[in-house]
């Protein structure tokens, strides 16, 4: 296969790619568009192997083995997942990008067949050395990511005395070693400066995430997503291959996008949740001078609950991270299912940062089979809320706390948040009055018109499912 | 020592209104006030100078006594000239004000060192709705506006057939789906008649279905909507095609009810002449923008007037005409307002402006004009700003630059600093860089351009399922491997560390064969999940 040829079937890789993510502005077409991706993905690695740069008598089978070995792990992994582990499969995955970003920069600068000059190899020395950079903070950061959202590490922001300043420190030094490499006369010279600011890469991958609460998740997620695509767009520089830039460039601004989408749900500003800590050392502060919630909090029995639902005539469900913990997704169907046939009209409210990652909660439902259309955004039902009898918030808390919309000294304060209280009545499902990830207090449990339903959501579910169909 | 809390009789032609209603007096009483009530004031509602005695109040014989005794005012109008005068200094007035239209009165107030809360100005969040009197006065005003179109109205609302023939529903069409609007929706709906009603937030239908109306849209999707939900400007093309839905409507309903109104603006002429004439005789327009110039041509503020055999009605006095239930309502708005600033509750008063509300609602202290109130503070976080601007005069500034709202376009400082910093590295890159590298460079811009494009449109619904396979997609690096693992070799280039690149590229490519295989399955069976 010729140069041309090639050039031309990336050409073609890289428009599959695009209408691949246009597909899933619709979940009709979306289906669809995971197809062109394959089908990109496997005119990108043909065109490659066949192409001009390929060696086919030694390389090819190096590169079926590699396939093999790696696409197995992959299915079989995919096969294996649940959907409550999504996040952590996507961090892990990333965290794979990133390793094999930073493989391929060191190898592209041992590699001396393929010869520069003049400003020509300092820009390729520039690029390799942020591939590698980009490539080893996705790397280790995604490792963390993994760790914290599988539960092996804890959820507990991890904070450094000045760490502000130890970062700008890392900064600094990967500058200085970077200047030291470009100007390194050969290739052995130049390991050293390369292999350090590795290290430091390394390191300050793993001290950005583990600053970061459990309840910011989503943004790192999406971040890390980002950067993934970025060094992937590095690496097609440092290659001076288009497609690898294309493909890249359009990860890294989909995970942009995605950060951006849930800073904004948040209310946060992209920096400080980077700069992590939240609800601890800056958050605690005013939440202590703040309005203290106050009143009694009135429990309910799942068999009250059952009653409530019963006598209902529209109903909101509002999903949170609790729901995915306890597994739960499967008897809320049950119970949304049993309700619709009494002709219930039951509706989900999806806020953007339910959950560790972008759209988790919708996948978890998706799984259930509860249908989309009856899934909404916030955006969508926070109007409907006065003329809904009973909204049931199931292991939520900051995402319906009233305080981010009333009280401006609170943390959360300016947060979009679902206005579970303009219900007639709310029931909040929880395992106890601990307050949420933000550490906040959350008025709405001490509201005249709320209930608490205590338990495991998983228990107290079935409970009120088995109620409701007596 | 307590506060008095004075109620004087409205002094304006044609006011019937009044600040105070019996079961308000025993509550604030409670509140540890006293309340002292012009004689004979509530006599227009059917409120008896006993039953606010027997509420707790004092009665105070002429207006001269009562604001030579009250230490607060309570008022529906703004005062006038007089009445200002015979105020005490340092008394606390609440009322209606509207600071912006009233220069000269605020001027007055101020030298008298009154400190004044105007009804109007409190801002619209959501802790003070309680004490939103405008919605409260617009609620009315919507219900009141389909009687009185039912009076003037030849026929039933609601369609029978009885044993002297079959009658018809009433077909009646509402512009603008705010608090009135939605008020008059509700009241025409449960007379019976087939309701429609048509705004230009497109969002605010499913608030229009729930009050059993049905949502007339304006079939034209502007430009640019979906990005950041915000598009809001009127084109052109947008009002023409809502002046055909308007001159549809007008031909086969028999009752419009407009109450379209932008702040600080004239009302828009939405009703036409030639509307007017398409409709039916006998039919009625119910105006409540008429203060505002009115939305029908035909309008005359403050009157009656039948045209082409269309009675179209301007009063300007709605909510006083549903006199007791306007005192009622206003009154508890007030009642929740002193709430907030006697917190205490021993009957004295503290303009506290730490507190938002009461700070957006006071307009003058002690003698100095406080309005327009400062910006929101600025620990408070950018999602805030926007609600709390809305009550400021930020929203008529905006407005008064002819395009009604608009998105939040970036500000042209920051725009500048961006496309100054665009444009240095831009150069730099340019003078700098081998042309090989502008090639690549061009193509790494645009596709980020691109990315920006599509991303945008994915549905939140499917973020998962966007992120499993974008990084699938990002093991395109495989590629990088590819063509690391064997490259035809020139017989030269014999120092080349041919096993350790191996090796590492062999390792990159197994491990994106991982993300790529599992990527694309995973995704795929997540979307295989996804159903109606």
């Amino acid at each position: 296969m010729s140069a041309n040829i090639a050039t031309i079937a990336y050409l073609g890789a890289a428009i599959l790619f695009i209408t691949s993510l246009g597909g899933l502005s619709n979940p009709e077409t979306s289906r669809r568009g995971n197809f062109f991706g394959m089908v990109g993905m496997t005119i990108a690695v043909l065109a490659t192997v066949l192409g001009p740069r390929v060696d086919l008598v030694i390389g090819l089978p190096w590169i079926i083995g590699a396939l093999a070995v790696g696409g197995g792990v992959g299915l079989y992994a995919a096969r294996k997942v649940q959907m409550t582990q999504m996040p952590e499969l996507v961090a892990l995955m990333h965290s794979l990008v990133g390793l094999a970003a930073c493989f391929v920069g060191f190898a592209s600068y041992v590699d001396t067949s393929v010869v520069h000059t003049g400003a020509e190899k300092a820009i390729h020395e520039v690029e390799i050395y942020i591939g590698i950079l980009i490539g080893a903070v996705t790397f280790s950061g995604s490792v963390i990511a993994f760790g914290k959202l599988s539960g092996k590490i804890g959820g507990k922001p991890l904070l450094l005395p000045a760490r502000h300043w130890l970062n700008l420190l890392a900064l600094i030094v990967i500058i200085w070693f970077g200047v030291r490499f470009v100007a390194a006369p050969d290739v052995n010279a130049g390991m050293i400066p390369l292999a350090i600011m590795t290290i430091i890469a390394l390191l300050f991958g793993m001290h950005m995430v583990m600053a970061i609460g459990g309840a910011d998740m989503p943004v790192v997620v999406s971040m890390l997503n980002s950067y993934s695509g970025w060094a992937a767009a590095a690496t097609g520089f440092m290659l001076t291959n288009d497609l690898l830039i294309v493909t890249g460039a359009l990860v890294g601004s989909s995970g942009a996008i995605l950060s951006y989408i849930m800073c904004r749900a948040m209310n946060r500003n992209f920096i400080s949740v980077i700069a992590g800590g939240f609800g601890t050392a800056g958050g605690a502060a005013p939440a202590a001078t703040g309005e203290q919630p106050a009143g009694e909090v009135v429990a309910v029995t799942a068999t009250e609950t059952a009653e409530m639902l019963r006598s209902a005539k529209s109903v909101v469900i509002i999903p949170g991270y609790g729901m995915a913990v306890a597994q739960a997704q499967h008897t809320v169907y049950e119970i949304t299912k049993l309700l619709r046939e009494k002709g219930v009209n039951v509706r989900f409210a999806i806020h953007p940062v339910a959950g560790r990652m972008p759209g988790h909660m919708n996948v978890l439902l998706a799984e259930a089979k509860v249908p989309y259309d009856i899934v909404l955004e916030m955006d969508e039902i926070n109007d409907d809320f006065p003329n809904t009898d009973v909204s049931i918030v199931i292991g939520a808390n900051d995402i319906v706390n009233p305080a981010a919309e009333d009280d401006p000294t609170s943390p959360i304060a300016g947060m979009p948040v679902l206005q579970v209280w303009k219900s007639k009545t709310s029931i909040v499902m929880k395992r106890s009055m601990a307050s949420g990830y933000a550490g906040v207090d959350n008025p709405l449990f001490f509201k005249e018109k709320n209930r608490m339903l205590f338990g495991d959501a998983k228990k107290m579910l079935d409970e009120v499912f088995v109620a409701l169909k007596n | 020592m307590p506060l008095t809390i004075g109620v004087p009789r409205e002094t304006f032609a044609g006011e019937k209104r009044f600040a105070a209603a019996p079961e308000v007096v025993e509550k604030l009483i409670k509140l540890g006030f006293s309340v002292r009530i012009e004689s004979g004031t509530g006599a227009t509602e059917n409120f008896s100078d006993t039953a606010f005695s027997a509420a707790g109040a004092t009665i105070a014989s002429s207006a001269a006594d009562l604001f030579a005794t009250s230490d607060i005012i309570f008022k529906v109008r703004a005062p006038s000239n007089d009445e200002v005068a015979a105020m005490r200094p340092g008394t606390t007035l609440i009322s209606f004000i509207w600071p912006a239209q009233n220069a000269e009165l605020m001027k007055q107030m101020a030298e008298r060192r009154l400190t004044v809360l105007a009804m109007d100005s409190v801002p619209r969040i959501s802790r003070a709705q309680k004490m939103d009197a405008l919605s409260s006065m617009a609620n009315i005003a919507g219900y009141r506006a389909v009687i009185e179109a039912a009076y003037h109205f030849g026929r039933f609302f609601s369609g029978q057939i009885t044993a002297a023939g079959k009658v018809p529903p009433a077909k009646v069409f509402v512009i603008g789906a705010g608090v009135a609007g939605l008020a008059a929706l509700g009241a025409a709906v449960s007379l019976g008649a087939i309701v429609r009603a048509n705004d230009t937030r497109p969002e605010v239908g499913d608030q229009v279905k729930s009050m059993g109306a049905e949502f007339v849209p304006v079939n034209y999707q502007e430009e640019g909507t979906g990005v950041g939900g915000y598009a809001k400007v009127m084109s052109e093309g947008f009002q023409k095609a809502q002046r055909e839905v308007f001159a549809n409507q007008a031909k086969d309903v028999d009752i419009i009810i407009t109450t379209a109104l932008i702040p600080g603006k004239p009302a828009p002429k939405l009703i036409t002449a030639d509307m007017v004439r398409s409709m039916r005789p006998g039919s009625v327009i119910v105006d409540l923008a008429a203060e505002q110039g009115g939305n029908c041509e035909f309008t005359v503020p403050g009157e009656v007037v039948v045209r082409e055999g269309v009675t179209i009605i301007g009063y300007t006095d709605l909510p006083s005409r549903l006199s007791k239930q306007a005192s009622t309502l206003y009154a508890t708005n007030l009642l929740r307002l002193t709430e907030e600033l006697c917190k205490t509750k021993d009957g004295l008063i503290n303009v506290n402006f730490e507190d938002e509300a009461i700070r957006g609602a006071t307009v003058i202290k002690e003698g100095e004009i406080t309005w327009p109130p400062p910006p929101p503070r600025l620990s408070a976080a950018p999602a805030q700003v926007k609600p709390a601007a809305a009550a400021t005069p930020a929203v008529l500034k905006k407005s008064s630059h002819g395009h009604g709202g608009g998105g939040e376009p970036m500000s042209a400082k920051t725009l500048t600093i961006m496309f100054a910093i665009a444009a240095a590295l831009f150069w730099l890159i340019g003078a700098y860089a081998p042309p090989s590298f502008l090639g690549h460079f061009t193509v790494f811009v645009l596709a980020c351009f691109i990315g920006y494009m599509v991303v945008w449109n994915v549905t939140p619904s499917l973020h998962t399922p966007l992120m499993s396979v974008t990084n699938a997609i990002s093991s395109i690096i495989a590629v990088g491997a590819i063509v690391q693992v064997a490259p035809p070799l020139a017989e030269s280039a014999t120092d080349r560390p041919d096993t350790l690149i191996l090796g590492l590229a062999v390792a990159a490519l197994a491990l994106t064969a991982i993300n790529m295989f599992g990527g694309f399955a995973v995704t795929r069976r997540m979307l295989a999940m996804f159903r109606k």
